[in-house]
């Protein structure tokens, strides 16, 4: 036996070796199927550092451009509010007093304004008065009209006002408009820029952190210092909480039933085919179906976020389905034998187990579908919410059939302004679009961090 | 409050306002993304100026937005369709078949359409005929119609610089194509001589010989462009070669980037449009529904305040923006306070 087992085994003689080698040295097949498989790792890492490279290089646009949105320059100076040009009746009568417009109180401005330049010694060589008012933004005189407006009181009084600087003085202050440019630049000439440099030493030119930017509604396109997000924050911030509350009882409800109650037959299998295909529709396309049912059919008003909501519902709900329907299904079937073995209805089976130990996913797909539905513009576009809306929509509930933007409209509208200080303004959106983005991503995460149950 | 109570109970509260809901108070305008800069400064205006809510205005183009307008009449359509070029009769029909009726044509100005290369580019003094010869598929070389082989401006015109060319034109969904080719393609065509031999060609058949006229080349010399002007900026910022077609509006906010072309020796400007001396313009309007007016409220003084002298006059906002104020502003001004339809086009 133990001679017939020598003789099967190899001999451990030189020529054995080279037949079928060594464990300690490689044979050439083992070498090719290691390269192959460095080959196969180089691969994942490069496809890893490929797109690591192209978040960077689109990061870095967006913040280099989009950074200086936040800082916003500014003039302090004091205004007389002269009271015959402002009142010509001289009764007080708010109704008579808003017949100056804005054109009166910018000249009024504008008075005071240069007035204050040569009080203070400032040399102004070279730039005329038209030159001198337009360093102010006319966006400046509706603020202080409403002020007056709202307290005539101030008729005949010097007051002290901080109005923006016009959007070539902001641009100069970052470093976008310079002296060369300037030359050529038929909104601003170098002498104007000349004069900001001795307002920033006077103190009067100061640049300070853009509130505004986050506060102010939109502007027109004379004014792109004064633009800012305000009315497509509330538009966005009203059609997320609309999402959520329409998509996620129905979603719920729709996947409990699939997944728990439906039997399962070549109906369902429709529906659950035809769920799929819903979820890959182009976005656009609800927004027409929502043009023809909102608004033509159900007589919704136009660009409100209620109909925004609505057609974001319509996009959201087959994410929302199908994640909580794959949540429902990693609930384990023994959770559901023992809760009916010990008498449970399917009801309670279903309300007190599976779907608490279902809710962090169906938490984590409803987020990331809301996610989903913040950044989407292409839908908005037919139900009129991709406009120039100035007036903040009111306050719940009725404000959700007042006319707003959202967050990504207004990053679109920007970027089609012939103005260049809207390159700024629109990275500046895309910004606080991302970091909602990834407020809202980061608490998926941590939500499932947190809650999730593994079997 | 159980979650599912206060869904429904929201919900409810949704529903009950929306059928509530009190008539709309603002103003509604759409159309031509060309006058959308200037309908916001109006609307931003009025609302600083007036007791009514700032209108919303949209933009998405001419044709679209006057079949919006034409859709009906009732708090769910919109008011005023912008529109950078003159409504047709079919959009009338549709307007009449929803019983749209009557319509105030309201023209407000001019815009000037100009030509546009890099800054820092070489000067191209141009004039239709050699736009034609540069960017049409054929045209007239010796007496005989070619295909198009120029590849640089100086086999264009002797005079023009020895630069390759490259164009940049609206795409054809836009109004200021229509333009273009008009005011341009096809009078470059009738100067070059190459109209009448096409006309010759075609049996005398003039109407066919326009259509050859405004055939443009596709060997990627001349290029669509189907975005907005700030596209084609970026386009010329990538490829310094080329030339652009802008809105004057656009140009005038952007001298630092773009250097200017003359038209016929013209330099486009709002003084040289509004005289007449640069050919290539257009009117731009704001067509009303005239049913809506006393129903939506500040609509009437919307349009007044648009053609008031403040804005729209040659000293307004508007004119500084780049509109050509129109000449015969006073007669839109009487025609608008008198709220007079359109009169049923031929």
């Amino acid at each position: 036996m133990t001679d017939a087992t020598a003789n099967q085994m190899p001999a451990s003689g030189p020529a054995a070796r080279s037949k079928h080698g060594s464990i300690l040295v490689q044979a050439p097949s083992m070498r090719a199927r290691n390269r192959a498989e460095a080959r196969f790792k180089a691969y994942g890492l490069a496809a890893i550092v490929l797109a690591l490279t192209m978040l960077a290089i689109m990061l870095t646009t967006i913040l280099s451009d989009g950074l200086s949105a936040f800082r916003q320059a500014s003039l302090t100076f004091p205004v007389t509010l002269d009271a015959a040009t402002l009142d010509k009746s001289g009764n007080r009568d708010v109704a008579e007093m808003s017949k100056a417009t804005t054109v009166t109180y910018g000249k009024v401005m504008a008075q005071s304004f240069v007035a204050h330049l040569v009080a203070q010694g400032i040399s102004t060589e070279g730039v005329s008065e038209k030159e001198l008012a337009a360093m102010l933004s006319k966006d400046a005189p509706a603020a202080l009209r409403n002020d007056v407006l709202a307290n005539p009181d101030l008729l005949g009084q010097t007051i002290e006002v901080t109005v923006l600087a016009n959007g070539r003085i902001d641009g100069y202050l970052k470093g976008r408009v310079t002296m060369e440019s300037a030359q050529k630049d038929s909104n601003i000439s170098p002498e104007q820029l000349v004069l900001s440099d001795a307002l920033r030493k006077a103190g009067i030119l100061t640049s300070g952190f853009n509130w505004g930017f986050l506060k102010n509604p939109d502007a027109s396109d004379q004014r792109p210092e004064a633009a800012g997000l305000g009315v497509a924050m509330i538009g966005s911030a009203y059609m997320m909480v609309l999402v959520l509350i329409i998509t996620l009882p129905i979603g719920v409800a729709a996947s409990v039933y699939l997944e728990e109650f439906a039997p399962k037959n070549k109906w369902t299998d429709l529906i659950e085919v035809n769920i799929s295909n819903l979820a890959a529709v182009p976005s656009i396309v609800f927004g027409i179906l929502g043009l023809a049912v909102f608004i033509n059919f159900a007589g919704f008003p136009q660009s409100s976020s209620l109909v925004g909501a609505f057609v974001l519902s319509l996009m959201t709900l087959p994410t929302i389905i199908i994640a909580t329907r794959a949540s429902l299904k990693a609930v384990p079937p023994s959770i559901r034998d023992a809760a009916l073995g010990v008498g449970a209805s399917k009801m309670q089976t279903v309300a007190h187990h599976v779907l608490p130990l279902a809710a962090p996913g169906i938490l984590t797909g409803t987020i990331l579908g809301l996610a989903r539905a913040l950044g989407e513009t292409a839908p908005l576009l037919l139900i009129g919410m991709v406009a120039f809306v100035d007036n903040y929509p009111s306050a719940p509930a009725e404000g959700v059939l007042d006319p707003a933007t959202a967050l990504p409209v207004q990053i679109y509208t920007w970027v089609q302004r012939s103005d260049p200080a809207f390159v700024e303004r629109s990275n500046g959106a895309i910004i606080v679009l991302l970091l909602f983005l990834m407020v809202m991503n980061v608490t998926a995460i941590l939500l499932r961090r947190r809650f999730e149950r593994r079997w | 409050m159980s979650p599912m109570k206060m869904t429904a109970s929201t919900l409810a509260l949704i529903a009950a306002s929306a059928v509530t809901a009190s008539a709309r108070d603002q103003v509604q305008v759409t159309g031509s993304s060309t006058v959308l800069p200037y309908a916001t400064i109006v609307a931003e205006a009025f609302g600083e100026n007036f007791e009514f809510p700032t209108p919303v205005v949209e933009g998405g183009g001419s044709g679209a937005g006057r079949k919006k307008m034409c859709e009906g009449v009732g708090e769910n359509t919109v008011d005023i369709a912008n529109s950078s070029s003159k409504i047709s009769k079919s959009d009338v029909e549709l307007c009449a078949t929803n019983g749209v009726g009557e319509i105030m044509e309201v023209r407000f100005g001019y815009d000037g359409i100009v030509f546009a290369s890099d800054v820092n580019g070489a000067e191209f003094p141009l004039t239709p005929a050699d736009v034609y010869n540069a960017v049409a598929a054929q045209v007239l070389k010796d007496g005989a119609i070619v295909d198009n082989a120029a590849a640089q401006w100086s086999e264009v015109n002797a005079a023009l610089p020895a630069q390759d060319i490259l164009m940049f034109v609206p795409g054809t969904k836009h109004g200021t194509r229509e333009v273009f080719d008009d005011k341009v393609i096809v009078k470059g065509c009738e100067d070059s001589g190459a109209f009448e031999a096409f006309a010759a060609a075609n049996g005398g058949d003039e109407d066919k010989a326009e259509e050859l006229c405004m055939k443009l080349r596709t060997d990627g010399r001349s290029v669509d462009i189907d975005g907005d002007y700030t596209e084609t900026l970026a386009r010329l910022d990538a490829d310094k070669n080329a030339i652009g077609v802008f809105g004057l509006s656009f140009y005038q906010n952007n001298t630092d980037k773009l250097r200017v072309s003359t038209m016929n020796g013209v330099i486009p400007t709002v003084e040289s449009i509004a005289a007449g001396d640069y050919p290539v313009s257009r009117p731009l309007y704001f067509y009303v529904k005239k049913a809506h007016i006393g129903v939506i409220p500040g609509l009437k003084e919307y349009v007044t305040f648009f053609v008031s002298d403040e804005m729209a006059g040659p000293d307004g906002p508007l004119a500084e923006y780049g509109l050509v104020s129109d000449p015969e502003l006073a007669a839109t001004q009487a025609a608008v306070e008198a709220e007079t339809p359109m009169a049923p086009l031929e």
